[in-house]
């Protein structure tokens, strides 16, 4: 059958235009914020800080009968792009746990991050002022209605000669277990 | 799915708005030449996300603004495409704008009554302009930070009003933290503010009054979607495709070294600001002129440009227009050609590029170590291996040279009169000092009284007369002196030849090759001669260089060599840069250092 060439109607036309508008209108709209979102989810890119031992006492400071103390860690603090060494990156109360051994709990509340206050006395214990939470000198919590999801964290010590070296790291606060941050 | 926007559209009017949005009548049919002012709202939503999304990375302040930026050009995700968008994007803006003013013109879209419309087109132009110029410092680099200084000094020639608007500009009496968060606030908060409220106005007079069609019809009006949009976001898509190529091109915007006040810098303003750059440099406006180029005539420009609407009523009037325009884009085209050619031809102002450009690398290659809370700044000014060969061409090229120049690849103006340093340490620049042909040559000791000195004769004379079991032990004695250097190049050699040291240090001290005659040698030795003890090492050479004169040293046969520091005529951070230099202790990136 013979079909004579005529120009597409215009609806069809209209379509295609409507179509190709779209679709590099669509290309346009998407390239910045694609860019941008790239880079406003760097910080997922970044690997959690491993805790290495760093010196923060020595066995002589710290009280006999289980008493804590407060101590500053001193590590090279990483922020962003400047290097510090040497920079106070958080605390810990250290405490004697026997002949020769010393326990170690960042002084963060791991409920929402508070900073706990060591309680002396007869009934020792840590004091979380923000929502009340107490925890033994053992760490672990006391009152019932304590809303912390977990105990204190608990760091690793190596005792070198005199000298107290713990392996300081932040958790996750608000969760169960305890995650690196 | 249609009652959704059925509902939406009772509580809002939406399908009107879209109505009213989509089908503007487009006189005449669609045409290409009407797609300019899209693509400027398009350029501007670029700038306005991918400024927003380099906001959230950005700090600034002189110790942060830098390096923010650093971290977002080299550290983080796609970040150098982000900023390039925005850089390449703002440049896109400029040329658009100025195509969008011509063909405004050309097309007598300008007249009664639609001035006020161009009006606000204009103000737009001039905000578009203060966005370009306030961004420009922001990443605190060399090359914003003495251009931006330019534009403010000239701010600050204005009569009367100029130096309080230069010191409420800067925030300051000079440039620091209040310059950038006032920057900052103008950029990213002011000025932006100000164009949208424009653009609002511009597009709702544009809409008010219709389209200016371009004569004569060619078709039959139709509305603006989709023949209309279909070919601004073709020329859109233009617009992107450009800005992508240049991005890709360089790799992003560039990032030059930290803003600094003592290092010089061959500032130039951004290629679209040339030719304001160029007409200051005419002779007409020389001196007290100055303020007539840098005021006077861009308000004349900026008055014609206001008056346009006027003046284009008459057809005179509108040739006038036209002849204008053309001419001062023609002006401005052959001002940048002349500022570019002039800079292409101008050797030293190439190799001022060329350093400029090393220095932001190396700081760069620094940075990846981590900054210091002082700033990437310190970065460099800690650096041996860019400290190094300034403070030698400043001090010591005088007369000496490292490697035939003075530090930098110049040539002073004096001939050379004291060694040539260049591996000064090393085991072949002892060797060069103990070749009798040498010795007294141009290199080592040929301009200074120690060629005619005990040292120059003994190297001369007996040297070559020594037998070949003494040959061989001045060359272990050379090893010896060499490893007393501590050299980081010759670390390896040194170790390898741990047992030939050992043996070479004897013989400093025996007698069979004569050096214990004269100098003293760890304890054991006369000392006459400079103490060879450590010699070439940092504490050595830093000694030496603070004072020559020193009895440890040459005494009272110094020959001219300054007591650089017992006469403070550099500090002792100075004297440590230098003595790195020479000694080739720099930071070396580790994926490099193999």
């Amino acid at each position: 059958m013979h079909q004579p060439h005529v120009p597409p109607p215009p609806d069809r036309r209209n379509f295609l235009t409507k179509a190709a508008s779209i679709v590099i209108g669509g290309a346009l709209a998407v390239v910045a914020p694609v860019a941008g979102l790239f880079v406003l989810l760097d910080p997922l890119r970044r690997k959690s800080q491993a805790g290495t031992f760093v010196k923060v006492g020595s066995l002589s400071s710290l009280p006999a009968g289980g008493a804590a103390q407060k101590f500053q860690v001193l590590e090279t603090k990483t922020d962003v792009w400047n290097v510090t060494p040497n920079e106070p990156v958080g605390a810990v109360y250290l405490q004697r746990v026997g002949e020769g051994k010393v326990r170690a709990l960042n002084a963060k509340c791991p409920h929402a991050g508070c900073f706990v206050n060591f309680k002396p006395g007869d009934a020792m214990h840590y004091h979380c002022p923000c929502h009340n939470s107490s925890f033994g000198m053992d760490g672990k919590i006391l009152n019932p209605n304590s809303p912390s999801p977990r105990a204190l964290d608990e760091l690793p010590v190596e005792l070198r000669g005199t000298e107290i070296w713990v392996r300081f790291q932040n958790f996750r606060a608000g969760v169960k277990d305890r995650e690196p941050v | 799915m249609k009652s959704f926007f059925d509902w939406i559209d009772h509580r809002t009017g939406s399908k009107k708005l879209l109505h009213e949005v989509l089908f503007e009548n487009v006189p005449g049919g669609a045409r290409w030449r009407y797609a300019w002012g899209s693509t400027l709202v398009f350029c501007f939503s670029i700038q306005v996300v991918t400024g927003l999304f380099l906001w959230l990375a950005y700090s600034p302040s002189s110790q942060t603004a830098w390096e923010s930026v650093y971290y977002i050009q080299h550290v983080m995700w796609g970040g150098w495409f982000l900023r390039g968008l925005h850089h390449f994007t703002a440049q896109a803006m400029t040329v658009l704008l100025a195509l969008h003013l011509m063909q405004v013109v050309i097309d007598g879209a300008y007249k009664a009554p639609r001035e006020v419309n161009f009006w606000t087109g204009v103000l737009l132009l001039l905000l578009v302009l203060a966005l370009s110029l306030t961004g420009y410092l922001l990443p605190w680099d060399q090359k914003g930070y003495w251009a931006t200084r330019v534009a403010t000094g000239i701010a600050g020639i204005t009569p009367m009003i100029g130096p309080a608007v230069e010191r409420l500009v800067v925030g300051a009496n000079d440039y620091g933290h209040h310059t950038l968060t006032r920057f900052f606030a103008l950029h990213a908060g002011i000025i932006p503010g100000g164009i949208i409220a424009f653009i609002v106005a511009h597009v709702y007079l544009f809409r008010r009054h219709g389209l200016t069609a371009k004569l004569p019809k060619k078709a039959p009006d139709s509305p603006f979607w989709p023949d209309q949009v279909f070919r601004d976001a073709v020329v859109c898509l233009a617009v992107l495709i450009v800005i992508l190529f240049f991005n890709f091109r360089s790799h992003g915007a560039d990032l030059d070294a930290p803003a600094d006040p003592s290092e010089p810098y061959p500032a130039r303003p951004e290629w679209y600001f040339l030719f304001l750059f160029q007409m200051l440099k005419l002779p007409v406006f020389k001196g007290s002129m100055e303020v007539v180029g840098a005021i006077v005539v861009p308000t004349v420009v900026m008055v014609v440009l206001v008056a346009m609407p006027y003046l284009g009523n008459s057809k005179q009037g509108h040739r006038f227009n036209l002849g204008f325009l053309w001419a001062m884009l023609g002006v401005m085209a052959s001002l940048t050609y002349l500022a570019m050619n002039e800079d292409r031809n101008d050797p030293g102002f190439q190799a001022d590029v060329r350093a400029a450009k090393w220095e932001a690398e190396r700081v760069i290659t620094l940075a990846g170590e981590g900054i210091p809370t002082t700033g990437a700044i310190t970065l460099l000014r800690n650096d041996p291996l860019t400290q190094g060969p300034k403070i030698f061409a400043r001090n010591c090229a005088s007369c000496h040279r490292y490697d035939g120049h003075d530090g930098l690849g110049g040539q002073p103006k004096d001939k050379i009169s004291a060694s040539d340093l260049k591996g000064f340490g090393s085991r072949e620049w002892l060797t060069g000092l103990f070749d009798p042909e040498k010795i007294a040559g141009p290199l080592y000791w040929g301009g200074t009284e120690h060629a005619e000195g005990k040292m120059a004769k003994f190297v001369k004379e007996d040297v070559p007369e020594f037998n070949a079991e003494q040959k061989e032990k001045l060359r272990q004695g050379l090893i010896a002196l060499s490893a007393e250097a501590g050299l980081k190049a010759q670390a390896a050699l040194d170790k390898r030849d741990a047992a030939l040291i050992a043996e070479g240090q004897k013989e400093l001290k025996g007698s069979t090759i004569n050096c214990a005659d004269c100098h003293k040698f760890h304890g054991d030795g006369d000392d006459t001669g400079p103490d060879l003890t450590g010699w070439g090492s940092r504490e050595w050479l830093t000694a030496f260089i603070s004072d020559a004169s020193h009895e440890r040293f040459y005494g009272e046969k110094n020959d001219r060599m300054p007591a650089f520091g017992t006469d403070k005529m550099l500090t002792e951070r100075e004297i440590g840069l230098v003595a790195d230099w020479l000694r080739g202790e720099w930071y070396v990136p580790k994926s490099r250092a193999e």
